[in-house]
């Protein structure tokens, strides 16, 4: 910045010498902050001074709402005025497991309407747990001529329709992006509506649906989308009819097949190996739908730069695993289904040196009878040959204590460990004991931890350590858990950076609740349900802390002073308007 | 339906885990508390146990497993692992309570029952996730009014998303039978039915649209269970392979000591084999490995069904 620039700005008039305002000009401390991503450090710098402030909100161009209900679109759109990205998340966490009512809110509508009026150069929309419907869809539609990436993740309320309209009227569209929502798959024919005209996709994921779509159609329109890097499709399309996209993208990064498993020729598996082998960029591959393990070396070329398999909805046994991991070295995140059993786990820990991530989901988790999948052995085996890994999701239906002792040992450096024992309340196999030292090692060895799910027969011990040791604790969900207030009350009062908490079917009452008072304004919400919390209880919450918004959810049939869901939040908006009849705000 | 006979296996293979495998002798109510599926159990009730290989699958135990009534079965079918079955052989070993099913020493204890049973009766239809023949059956097991909650009446338990459950049913993953050639077809082509062996500590799981024949089906279920009755298995008694094994079992099931068994639609327990194989895949709910000891009785009933279809 030119020296004279800055005297100039020193002679205006806003600026006085004795008092010492900021040296740099508005539009300077702009671009300065127009350079910061993380809405964390924004939030951050907004609250340093009010010329910061105000520099951070004309300069903040993606605004990130945790909580749909914490804020209101119109408050959003008062204090920033140039968004052009906006990430929404709507119902609790646990709605994704049936747990909230069919018509509890979140819907997306009202934040449209606002948002066509004040952001009519609105780019990018990514809702994750909001309702939308078909009629919302169309008025983004035609609401945002600038319109460039629709991301959907764990919605409900829309069909194929709605889809048909962001196709037909979205000329600048980039990312289409449909994840795992409540659709009503009406049919293929929306993947028609991009016109021919149309060539700016770059992400394209429909892996969502289940209907057949026009394979032509999309065929043309990956081959004239020349950006297109992820491209995630359904289980409608073939191996074969894979090989026809593959060879006209070749510089896929991100790959999710179709089913992998019809009966190919010779000739047909190395065309198909041979398009494979010509993806340099590839490093995500996901999809895999029902793979046959005879087919798999076809992916092997690619195999070498992947970084994240996805195996999740293939169902291989621990050999197939093993074969495919052994040319997977680079590979960083995994997720697989608990058919390849401890001994494909083994073969994870000795393939995969720089896995950072491990999900392992279960093939059969409601079939009582069929017991195979993992146990605290493959666990092990995997902490044993990946000292880096960060991120941890495992089902299983055993664990020690002393095999999760040993395994954050090798792995310290955990920031998300998510521990699923799926029968509720199992303890210790071997020594009978409730798990309890499981977490604390793990609260008292992974200093960085961020996000723990807890599961198997825990007391208040457990809490006691999660309220002593883990300090840098953000997220924590709890089912079936704990012997009395004392155990919430230790996490309430110990863990400093917590901002979510989910409890299910835990023994904690009214006191616990209340410990709770000072704290929750500082986080985004608190969910308790199938605990002793009464009416009584979230009434004097409600009534103690004005700028929380204390939702209780009744079940039909139970006691009227029971409080059978509550979900407090902390809000700017007051309390909702849009609440269905079975959610009482208090 | 005939739930009491289906029930009695289920009952010892719900309560029995590889690792959990006691080769112990004890007669009636304490083997099978040695092998319950709730992994404490064993440890608190037993302090006799003597046997702490956990990976080794005795012979005695499994073959040997005592028939237990089928209010355990049900009762163990019908809860989660850790409530009930403590107690020294006494009846009603496994029924969810010894005073009710959320406590007994080392179980949930703190835990609120009120809460447990809330979401785990299945008093309206968003709680039942997956139907669970013997939860129905269970109720009537159970200690009075408290409806032993079978897992997966338990709303949104274990947390896994509507989609991946939805994917996850609609096409299961294919049956593991080691041998490469279970095809999972897509949509139709799938016909998953259990398959327990008397004394097996689990089920499995076959598609017997794959199978051409009764020799198909017998050959491939041989393969598969045949750890169980050799005492050499996996950490998991996945099926090793092993030529001596097989032959072992072979012996086992072309002897007299079992039979196989199957559930027709209309609850019935049929001896294989009797019926056309195409008949016999158009009806075969489950299969049974049932002990021969226990299959008296069930062939005239094969007969005569025959006869009356025909």
């Amino acid at each position: 910045m030119e020296p004279s620039e800055l005297k100039r700005s020193k002679d205006s008039p806003n600026s006085d010498e004795s008092t010492r305002r900021s040296s740099f000009p508005d539009e300077v401390l702009e671009r300065v902050l127009s350079l910061l991503k993380s809405h964390r450090d924004r939030s951050s710098v907004s609250l340093v001074c009010k010329d910061w402030y105000n520099a951070e909100r004309w300069s903040r161009t993606h605004v990130f709402i945790g909580n749909c209900y914490s804020v209101s679109p119109e408050i959003v759109a008062r204090r920033f005025p140039k968004i052009r990205s906006v990430t929404l998340k709507g119902k609790p966490r646990f709605s994704d497991f049936n747990l909230v009512p069919e018509n509890w809110g979140a819907d997306i509508h009202a934040w449209l309407v606002v948002f066509a009026a004040k952001y009519p150069f609105l780019e990018e929309l990514r809702l994750k747990r909001m309702a939308i419907s078909d009629e919302s869809l169309e008025f983004l539609a035609v609401s945002f001529p600038n319109f460039k990436a629709l991301s959907l993740l764990s919605c409900d309320g829309f069909s194929t329709n709605g889809l048909a309209a962001i196709a037909t009227h979205c000329k600048n569209l980039t990312e289409l992006d449909i994840q795992e929502n409540g659709i009503d798959d009406k049919g293929g024919s929306w993947l028609s509506c991009f016109p021919e005209s149309f060539t700016s996709l770059e992400v394209l994921n429909f892996a969502n649906l289940s209907s057949d779509i026009n394979f032509d159609a999309l065929e043309r329109l990956v081959g004239r989308c020349k950006s297109m890097r992820v491209l995630k499709l359904n289980r409608s399309v073939s191996l074969e009819q894979l090989q026809r996209l593959l060879v006209n993208a070749p510089q896929l990064a991100e790959l999710g097949t179709g089913s992998f498993s019809e009966e190919l020729t010779f000739r047909q598996y190395v065309e198909l190996e041979s398009a494979l082998s010509n993806c340099q960029n590839m490093h995500t591959l996901y999809g895999l739908w029902d793979a046959k393990g005879i087919y798999l070396p076809a992916l092997y070329p690619v195999c070498t730069h992947l970084t994240f398999l996805n195996l999740s909805y293939a169902a291989l046994r621990s050999d197939e695993l093993a074969k495919l991991l052994a040319h997977c070295p680079r590979l960083k995140r995994l997720w697989v289904l608990d058919t390849v059993e401890d001994k494909g786990l083994e073969a994870v820990g000795l393939n995969c040196p720089l896995l950072e991530e491990l999900r392992v989901f279960p093939a059969d988790p409601f079939d009582e009878e069929i017991i195979h999948g993992v146990t605290e052995a493959g666990f092990v085996a995997v902490s044993f040959g990946c000292p880096r890994l960060q991120y941890v999701l495992y089902f299983c239906r055993q664990m020690t204590n002393a095999a999760v002792a040993t395994i954050v040992q090798n792995c310290p450096d955990f920031t998300h460990f998510r521990l699923c024992i799926m029968n509720p309340g199992q303890p210790d196999y071997i020594t009978n004991e409730p798990m309890d030292e499981a977490f604390g090692a793990v609260v008292k060895t992974c200093t960085k931890l961020q996000r723990l799910s807890v599961s198997g027969r825990l007391t208040d011990l457990t809490f006691e350590y999660i309220g002593r040791y883990a300090k840098n604790l953000e997220t924590l969900s709890v089912a079936f858990a704990g012997s009395s207030d004392w155990g919430m009350q230790c996490v309430m009062g110990g863990c400093s950076k917590l901002r979510k908490l989910e409890i299910r079917d835990c023994p904690f009452g009214n006191a616990a609740l209340l410990s709770g008072l000072e704290k929750y304004e500082s986080m985004r919400s608190l969910w308790m349900s199938a605990c002793n919390v009464t009416m009584n209880g979230c009434r004097l919450l409600a009534r103690e802390m004005p700028r929380l918004n204390v939702e209780v959810m009744k079940e039909d049939g139970s006691d009227d002073s029971q409080a059978d869901k509550v979900y407090v939040y902390r809000s700017i908006a007051g309390p909702r308007r849009d609440a269905p009849p079975s959610v009482l705000t208090l | 339906m005939s739930k009491p006979i289906e029930h009695d296996y289920i009952g010892l293979s719900e309560q029995q885990l590889p690792s959990m495998e006691k080769s112990s002798d004890k007669k009636d109510g304490l083997h099978l508390k040695d092998t319950e599926l709730r992994l404490g159990l064993p440890g608190s009730e037993s302090p006799e146990r003597e046997d702490h290989d956990q990976n080794v699958l005795s012979l005695k135990s499994f073959v040997s497993g005592a028939k237990r009534g089928f209010s355990d079965a049900l009762d163990g079918g019908g809860n989660w692992v850790f409530s009930g079955g403590s107690g020294g052989g006494t009846e009603g070993l496994f029924s969810p309570r010894r005073g009710g099913k959320n406590n007994g020493g080392k179980d949930l204890s703190g835990l609120d029952s009120g809460s447990v049973l809330k979401d785990g009766a299945a008093q309206k239809p968003s709680v039942v996730q997956e139907k669970k023949p013997q939860v129905a059956a269970t109720s009537s097991h159970g200690n009075g009014n408290i409806a032993p909650a079978s897992k997966a009446l338990v709303v949104g338990w274990p947390p896994i998303r509507s989609f991946r459950k939805n994917t996850l049913a609609a096409h299961p993953p294919k049956n593991d039978d080691g041998d490469g050639n279970a095809e999972a077809k897509l949509g139709s082509g799938c016909l998953y039915v259990k398959v327990s062996m008397d004394g097996a500590p689990y089920l499995r799981k076959v598609d017997l649209k794959i199978y051409g024949s009764y020799k198909d089906l017998s050959s491939a279920l041989e393969k598969m269970f045949s750890c169980f009755t050799i005492g050499q298995c996996g950490s998991h008694g996945v099926s090793s392979g092993d030529g001596l094994t097989e032959s072992r079992l072979i012996d086992l099931l072309h002897g007299s000591e079992y039979v196989l068994t199957y559930e027709d639609k209309d609850g019935d327990w049929m001896l294989v084999g009797d019926v056309p194989w195409e008949m016999f895949t158009d009806s075969c709910k489950r299969l049974r490995i049932m002990k021969s000891t226990e299959a008296i009785g069930l062939a005239p009933r094969a007969m005569e069904k025959c006869k009356n279809r025909t």
